[in-house]
């Protein structure tokens, strides 16, 4: 599966940055072949919007799942549109943690009520 | 001549300064564009007796004439639009109605729709023309209201602008282009931090300066220091004083219930005469 991280270094050995808008790299893992692309997030200092943007990066990309913290409303509505899930990573959890929690099923999915 | 009134802190008397200041001339042009939080009208208790909706541009899409290019998330500065394999989505809280996604749609897809923001409401107060703008609650796009707000400014008339705290885009889109800006802050650390930011943005804005100091015998000596280093004049001083706080709990102006500042508001306003531009 691919899966997309937002994470604090450019390699597995960083951990998931649980601000997904905001987080200064995007790492898109194969999780069978553990083959890494790292991404510099360039909106990780938008005046707004960083939140879409990544989303829509995300997209562009057709990735089956993302691994992040809880992201905010707006991407949680580009992600749920374009059908991709959203995984939750604990705290000070590493990428490659991260990613075997993901593949045993550990990782909690995101839900948002929308009112 | 338009004479900003701005502050850095919040809650250091830019209403208060303001308004009194106003009653002072007891005409004018008096323009509330602190939108999020209007508040002079409690003290100027003008009769409304004109509301006008305002609006900013907002692109809406017809499906079916895109073709899902996605020029328009691209264009987008704010990342207000995100095109998805066969939908284009739109989050009108974060759109600035710059148009750029119209603009660039190369199948005449989009057209702009107004979004209502807030409203402008215009009044009397005695001899003072009170106009101020009211942001609908949560909205978080102010300077395109404040815009319509001071499009209602005649070079012929004096005008006082009460802006809103911080240094923020509201802030400078009240400030600018106005040819005095009186900063209200108080003796503190907090409103000497504040203050120099506010003096920063001024500075920035090329627009001369004046500092109101309010409460002035509490605190500290640290912000006339500041004032003298830095060459800004200290042009008026309120006292910490419990009757304009209790009258301030109850909408009544400082110049109402201590009228020996009629003189102050004067000397003021002469003062600014003086150093103001134009």
């Amino acid at each position: 599966m691919n899966v997309v991280i937002s994470a604090t270094g450019d390699n597995l050995s960083a951990h998931v940055d649980r601000r997904f808008g905001r987080c200064p790299w995007f790492l898109f893992v194969d999780t069978e072949s553990l083959k890494c692309e790292a991404t510099a997030n360039e909106s990780a200092d938008a005046t707004s919007g960083a939140g879409t943007a990544c989303a829509q990066l995300v997209l562009d990309k057709e990735v089956d799942a993302v691994i992040s913290g809880q992201v905010g409303p707006n991407a949680y509505e580009v992600l749920k549109q374009g059908g991709v899930k959203i995984f939750v990573a604990p705290q000070d959890t590493s990428v490659r943690e991260a990613i075997d929690k993901f593949k045993n099923n550990e990782l909690r999915q995101m839900k948002m009520r929308v009112f | 001549m338009i004479i900003s009134v701005a502050s850095g802190k919040g809650g250091t008397g830019k209403t208060t300064v303001a308004t009194s200041l106003a009653l002072s001339w007891g005409e004018g042009l008096f323009l509330d564009c602190d939108v999020e939080e209007p508040n002079a009208h409690i003290f100027l208790k003008p009769h409304i007796n004109e509301r006008i909706s305002v609006g900013i541009p907002v692109p809406e899409v017809d499906e079916s004439k895109c073709n899902f290019c996605g020029k328009c998330a691209e264009v987008c500065e704010y990342n207000a639009i995100v095109v998805i394999k066969k939908k284009v989505l739109f989050f009108p809280e974060l759109c600035h109605g710059c148009g750029g996604c119209s603009y660039i749609c190369p199948e005449k897809a989009i057209r702009e729709v107004d979004r209502a923001i807030g409203v402008i409401e215009k009044g009397r107060s005695g001899n003072i023309e009170f106009i101020h703008g009211v942001l609908n609650v949560g909205e978080p796009m102010a300077p395109p209201l404040i815009r319509q707000v001071k499009k209602h400014i005649n070079t012929s008339t004096n005008g006082i602008i009460d802006a809103s705290p911080g240094t923020s885009c509201p802030v400078v889109e009240a400030v600018n282009g106005s040819d005095f800006c009186l900063l209200v802050t108080e003796p503190t650390p907090f409103g000497l931090h504040d203050l120099k930011l506010a003096v920063e943005m001024v500075r920035k804005l090329t627009i001369p300066c004046g500092v109101v100091i309010n409460c002035a015998d509490i605190g500290d000596e640290e912000v006339a220091r500041y004032c003298e280093n830095e060459g800004i004049p200290i042009l008026m001083t309120v006292p910490w004083d419990r009757r304009i706080a209790e009258a301030y709990s109850r909408g009544i102006p400082l110049i109402d219930v201590l009228p020996e500042f009629q003189n102050s508001f004067s000397q003021l306003s002469a003062a600014i005469e003086r150093l103001g531009r134009g």
